[in-house]
């Protein structure tokens, strides 16, 4: 198994504040890693230091063999590496497609428009949102602008996909059919982290999971061992049968 | 004949800018070709102007010290260094954006208000300096030794050919601002102008793109102020850097639309019009600019997308006739 992204003891200081404490794991391709902890863990914080965004104030970044800890964030997506945004970032005034294209022709393909075009209406059609091409994307819902922002991810072909909070907002059946995509997208060999609250969601498509709380990582092990560790329980589930009702319930 | 349809966008700028340089010649008066060559003047600005803020999204308060500079490096290889008009108008070109390229590696990491006051700040830096450097005649400024137009056929000729030069250079603006907005780089400066942050996760390289915008915006300001310093004759420090003519540079580009090709244009010709109705009324003659002023208001408050991107927004079908 080739290691895709090795992330090796990565801290983050904001002034006193330790968003992120010695973070270490290896992601073998085509693995889904589920990311989960309590609000304020860290998670985000580990995504953008990944990610370039904010630079790890210690420790380094692995990916594809290469150290990028402190590569901006537009060297990562030339390498291959593609997110999603908690907060929906969609470039409002230029059409769905324009916006997809953006990610296809500055992603590590690196497409000029005419081929960017035509990956833009296949990644659309793919994540649903074929019939909105030409609508501004800023006239989007919510749930449509979260498939806008995995279509944009996807149009640059990543090897690693960064998915934060893509079902946070969505109902049941937006769920359902997000969780299909996302399976959808691991079939075509790309490999994914993914920061989740729904647990149910979170343990049916995770190969792995790992647990941030405080910045520091309580725990990490498939999603059958992580309900059962103790540490995980206590610290981000509260009670041993809410974890039970939570699984059950979602 | 698709490709055709892909750039239809292009007709009505081409169409504005070659119905202004047969004005003169179908009237064959010397006052129409004044005014014909202040709105290509206007429209060549405006449409470099735009590449910075309609494309990109960075307001410049001060784009008018890329003219000055140009104007000024230009005129003293022509009138000092013996050069011809062309070479004068290539230097003056490159110098800007050689300027525009070392500012914008300092300043376009400011964003927002920061980025404008900056841009403002170096426009007035930009003129104290000039106003104390000997080479280019301090406060005084450079004029033109007569001789020089000599070579062109005599004063007469020169004004003549300096239209049309012009008129050229309206055309190359507006050709650059086409280039751009339907390039893959345009594209990355509009991801820029919606949202950087956004625009850098997708891979767009911001900070070279910024700069390549920012120094393709001066190029033609700068021959644009080679050329209109040649005709005037002389330069001085205040012509040369008036805040209020960068500021009157953004009423055009609002007016007619930031960040479309044709808006730059229509609102050249339109606010050039609407001053020249203004400078010869008894009653607004002194206050041309509170207009301005007040024009940029109603605008910002009510078509903030100037009057292209209103009717795009209106009229879809007119999309792919208004680029």
């Amino acid at each position: 198994m080739t290691i895709l992204l090795s992330v090796q003891g990565v801290s983050k200081f904001f002034g006193g504040l330790q968003a992120l404490l010695n973070v270490t794991f290896d992601l073998p391709e085509g693995q889904i890693l589920g990311l989960i902890g309590p609000n304020g863990a860290g998670k985000t914080t580990l995504f953008n230091a990944i990610n370039g965004v904010y630079p790890p104030s210690e420790g380094r970044v692995i990916f594809r063999d290469k150290d990028i800890t402190h590569a901006k964030p537009y060297d990562h997506a030339r390498m291959g590496m593609a997110r999603t945004h908690q907060i929906v970032q969609p470039l409002n005034d230029l059409s769905v497609r324009d916006n997809v294209m953006v990610g296809a022709c500055f992603g590590h393909e690196n497409q000029n428009l005419t081929n960017a075009a035509k990956i833009a209406d296949e990644v659309l059609d793919f994540v649903g949102l074929a019939i909105k091409t030409d609508q501004l994307a800023g006239s989007l819902n919510v749930a449509q602008k979260k498939r806008l922002e995995m279509a944009r991810a996807l149009a640059a072909r990543p090897y690693l996909l960064l998915l934060d909070e893509v079902l946070a907002g969505l109902n049941s059946s937006e769920i359902d059919g997000m969780i299909q995509t996302v399976l959808k997208i691991r079939e075509q060999g790309i490999t994914i982290i993914m920061i989740e609250h729904l647990m149910k969601a979170v343990m049916n498509v995770s190969d792995r999971i790992l647990v941030l709380d405080y910045g520091q990582q309580i725990a990490e092990g498939s999603p059958e061992a992580i309900t059962k560790n103790e540490k995980v329980i206590e610290a981000y589930l509260g009670d041993p049968k809410l974890a039970q009702q939570l699984l059950e319930e979602e | 004949m698709k490709n055709l349809r892909n750039h239809m966008g292009i007709i009505l700028p081409i169409l504005v800018v070659a119905g202004l340089t047969i004005w003169p010649t179908i009237t064959d008066s010397v006052s129409t070709r004044e005014s014909a060559f202040t709105i290509l003047k206007a429209i060549a600005l405006a449409s470099s102007l735009n590449i910075l803020l309609g494309y990109t999204g960075y307001v410049s308060f001060g784009h008018i010290v890329f003219f000055g500079f140009g104007g000024y490096v230009g005129l003293y290889f022509i009138n000092d260094q013996g050069l011809s008009i062309w070479a004068g108008m290539l230097i003056g070109g490159i110098a800007s954006g050689i300027l525009a390229f070392l500012l914008g590696k300092a300043i376009l990491r400011l964003r927002g208000a920061y980025f404008a006051l900056a841009t403002i700040g170096i426009n007035e830096a930009m003129k104290a300096f000039i106003n104390n450097f000997d080479l280019f005649g301090g406060p005084i400024g450079m004029t033109l030794n007569f001789k020089v137009y000599k070579a062109y056929g005599g004063a007469a000729q020169a004004l003549e050919m300096a239209f049309y030069v012009m008129a050229g250079l309206a055309f190359v603006a507006l050709l650059m601002s086409y280039l751009v907005r339907t390039s893959k780089f345009g594209l990355g400066l509009l991801a820029i102008r919606e949202n950087e942050d956004a625009a850098e996760v997708m891979g767009v390289r911001a900070p070279d793109a910024k700069t390549w915008a920012y120094v393709l915006s001066a190029i033609v300001p700068g021959i644009v102020g080679v050329l209109f310093f040649f005709k005037n004759g002389n330069v001085e420090p205040h012509s040369a850097f008036p805040l209020n003519s960068s500021i009157e540079l953004l009423v055009m580009v609002m007016l007619g639309g930031q960040g479309t090709v044709l808006g730059p244009i229509i609102g050249a010709f339109a606010y050039q019009g609407m001053r020249g109705f203004l400078v010869t009324s008894d009653f607004f003659k002194d206050i041309q600019l509170a207009v301005s002023g007040i024009l940029l208001l109603l605008i910002v408050l009510f078509i903030p997308s100037g009057a292209i991107g209103w009717l795009r927004q209106r009229i879809p079908a007119l999309r792919r006739v208004l680029a």
